[in-house]
């Protein structure tokens, strides 16, 4: 079975922060990531960018890197969603 | 368990003694444990040592030597270069008379010489690298600054750079762009997929997980088995 881009970003989620498995299932659009949770220093989001990368098949660029894609759940998802469909 | 040393060969000529963990019985089989390489080191150590401990009930000799310029060394790190790491682990080798290696994700791109073994979770070192240079991008932004991955590497080539509070050589830098793991005879890689669960290098806090360090060392184990 092929997981779902929703599916895997959750999962990479759930790896870097720890989390139990079903816990990033309450993730939704507007869950708060990068700012909002103190655990996710930006150490361990530069970690999760390489993740995503090896995950989606994907390159980012450091310029596309900011602030409003990390903002939440919802924005990374969309990026990823983005990145993937122009792979 | 007991904490030892072995003479470390340094750049310059001289030789230092550098700390290093050991499950020493005196036993055939006597693995070298490459440690993972600078923030990932970090994050698995307790997991590397949780397996040493799982190899030493299994019956196996094992040795965690202490990278120069890393962990318990007092050597500085930004005169240290990825090829004065591989001497020092074929110190270490020679020292405790290893006869097997484990490499640990960066630290296989830093092995000693012709030793069998295992490679866990391998990973290239340009990958690293973008993950310490992200990280400072992303805490620069957080403190208004705005650098980039280009200019930062620029100039760290020429002058060095500290990098998640890890100060790098410019030839670290240069080196680290273009290791990549080399796959060698008798040297079987193990896969996170074949070990299961989530990757502890990618965790925000350092973690443990006994059922990962159970896989890896049944892994190991398993293959030992005559």
């Amino acid at each position: 079975m092929t997981l779902s881009i929703e599916a895997k970003l959750r999962r990479v989620l759930s790896d870097v922060l720890g989390l139990k498995p079903g816990q990033a299932d309450a993730f939704d659009a507007d869950t708060g990531l990068f700012g909002h949770l103190p655990e996710l220093d930006s150490m361990a989001v530069a970690g999760l960018l390489t993740e995503l990368e090896d995950r989606f098949d994907i390159v980012i660029d450091e310029d596309e890197i900011d602030g409003e894609m990390l903002e939440s759940f919802g924005s990374l998802l969309a990026f990823v969603k983005a990145k993937r469909e122009a792979a | 368990m007991t904490p030892t040393t072995y003479p470390c060969p340094l750049p310059g000529g001289s030789i230092s003694d550098e700390y290093a963990l050991a499950f020493d019985q005196g036993r055939t089989t006597r693995i070298l444990i490459v440690p993972a390489l600078l923030d990932e080191a970090n994050k698995l150590r307790r997991f590397t040592v949780e397996v040493m401990r799982r190899l030493d009930g299994a019956g196996y000799d094992c040795f965690l030597p202490d990278l120069p310029g890393c962990n318990e060394s007092l050597q500085d790190l930004s005169l240290i270069e990825p090829e004065d790491w591989a001497t020092a682990m074929h110190a270490a080798a020679r020292h405790f008379r290893a006869t097997r290696v484990l490499a640990i994700r960066g630290g296989g791109l830093v092995l000693p010489p012709a030793l069998p073994g295992w490679h866990y979770a391998p990973v290239k070192g340009a990958s690293l690298l973008r993950t310490l240079l992200r990280a400072r991008i992303l805490s620069a932004r957080e403190a208004g600054r705005e650098e980039s991955a280009e200019t930062l590497i620029a100039y760290g080539l020429e002058n060095g750079i500290e990098l998640a509070g890890y100060r790098l050589s410019g030839e670290m830098l240069r080196q680290l762009q273009t290791l990549a793991p080399v796959p060698r005879p008798g040297l079987s890689v193990i896969d996170q997929d074949a070990i299961e669960g989530a990757p502890l290098w990618l965790r925000a806090e350092p973690d443990h997980d006994p059922a990962q360090a159970d896989a890896l060392a049944a892994a190991i184990s398993m293959s030992l088995a005559p």
